[in-house]
């Protein structure tokens, strides 16, 4: 019968450590990203969107009502467990930050059942953690040079910059979708209201 | 001599394709639910010459086992995007997993629709259809390592490119913001035009409608020799 080698010894060794390194990796929390939706809520309808995220990964949620109505919409996010996290009714914007205290699915659902016939058109961003690096080595522990710094803090301002234009955007298309519903308004409401005055008056 | 070895390996092996399955799921992201029949449109906004990824996967939930299959081979995804004036830019039937791609031509609101296109109704018999989905836009549908790779850009110059796409997206985007700040403008300034015409033409009517029934009730009370 052969002594286990030296061979095997390594890979036994080799593999308790690879399993520690495995459980420790499932751990951290990786690389994220976000999710920009812009879809539409039918009257009474209600629509969720889930989403596995790691423990300890800060997450924001952000949303806002483009057209339809009132241009508001209720918003619920829950944890894995069912606890709600954020409960808002009517709201026309807002973000929420908060950090996974659990691995799991979160749920987050807009609802606009509180309306009879209006639709809705709803924006969000669901941002997990933080954008994936634009090296895969990124989290090498060299420093970066002056030049990759600047670069780096670039891209962040860029990135704000690029979030203010969407923000902005939004808020344009509500302005204009008010603009529009007023004018197609104004022009049935002069029509009618033309016709019954000379008919009535005559 | 192989046989002792081979059993640990195999072990982490198992461990390592179960993290890369972890990490599989992950990647993909956010998630809905979606009927049989059911079509699931999502809009984007986009200035013109942009170009938008889409990745999607699904699964199917197994009534038996009460748990989401891994992936269903069969199942397919139909795919449409119409662009702002509802001509169909792209309208295409893809597996159970796929990747679609198109660039705008026309500013605005561009419309992705998807539903599951299964004739196999047995398959689904009440069920429904997880539907993992990711939407990249403009700089954001860019690939860097691959670009570096087809390039060969050094890691500063592959910084600068992204920067330089981003200032471009944003130039776009101001473009396209000019553009519908003229049609803001152009209903605005219809709106104010359409009242204006109808409260002088109301003032004009309610004058001729006041001098037409004075002269009428003149020649009434004259018939009846009252005046």
């Amino acid at each position: 019968m052969p002594r286990p080698g030296s061979a095997q010894r390594w890979a036994a060794v080799a593999g308790r450590w690879g399993c520690r390194l495995l459980a420790l990796l499932l751990l951290v929390p990786g690389p994220g990203g976000a999710s920009e939706i812009t879809f539409e809520l039918p009257d009474n309808a209600k629509q969720c969107f889930y989403e596995d995220i790691a423990q300890g990964t800060k997450c924001t949620l952000e949303f806002q009502v483009i057209t339809g109505g009132h241009y508001d919409v209720d918003c619920r996010l829950e944890d894995p467990d069912g606890k709600v996290l954020y409960k808002e009714m009517k709201k026309q914007y807002d973000s929420f930050t908060f950090t996974a205290s659990k691995n799991g699915t979160y749920k987050f659902c807009f609802s606009n059942e509180f309306s009879t016939f209006t639709h809705k058109t709803v924006y969000f961003d669901f941002q997990v953690g933080e954008d994936p690096p634009l090296f895969p080595s990124e989290n090498r522990v060299s420093a970066l040079t002056q030049m990759e710094s600047a670069c780096v803090s670039i891209h962040e301002a860029l990135k704000s910059v690029i979030d203010y234009q969407t923000h902005f955007r939004l808020r344009e298309a509500q302005g204009r979708s008010r603009a529009e519903d007023l004018n197609t308004r104004v022009a049935y409401c002069t029509g009618i209201s033309t016709h019954l005055f000379a008919v009535t008056s005559s | 001599m192989a046989g002792v070895g081979a059993g640990p390996l195999r072990a982490m092996g198992r461990q390592a394709l179960l993290l890369l399955a972890l990490c599989a799921t992950g990647a993909w992201g956010l998630y809905f639910h979606i009927g049989e029949t059911e079509k699931r449109c999502f809009i984007e906004e986009i200035p013109d010459e942009t170009m938008v990824i889409g990745n999607y996967r699904t699964q199917m939930w197994d009534k038996q086992k009460e748990v989401f299959l891994p992936s269903t081979p069969g199942l397919g995804m139909h795919v449409e995007v119409k662009d702002p004036d509802g001509k169909v830019v792209l309208s295409r039937q893809y597996g159970s997993e796929g990747r679609f791609t198109f660039t705008s031509h026309t500013p605005g609101d561009h419309q992705i629709c998807l539903h599951s296109n299964s004739t196999r109704m047995a398959l689904f018999a009440g069920g429904k259809l997880r539907v993992h989905l990711d939407i990249q836009v403009g700089e954001h549908a860019n690939n860097y390592p691959e670009i570096a790779a087809k390039d060969k850009l050094t890691e500063l110059q592959l910084r600068a490119r992204q920067l330089l796409d981003q200032v471009e997206q944003i130039q776009k985007e101001q473009d396209y913001q000019r553009y519908r700040e003229e049609r803001f403008r152009l209903t605005s300034e219809s709106t104010n035009q359409r009242v204006l015409w109808w409260s002088i033409a109301q003032t004009v009517i309610l004058i001729l409608t006041g001098i037409w029934q004075m002269r009428h009730l003149k020649s009434f009370f004259e018939a009846k020799k009252l005046v």
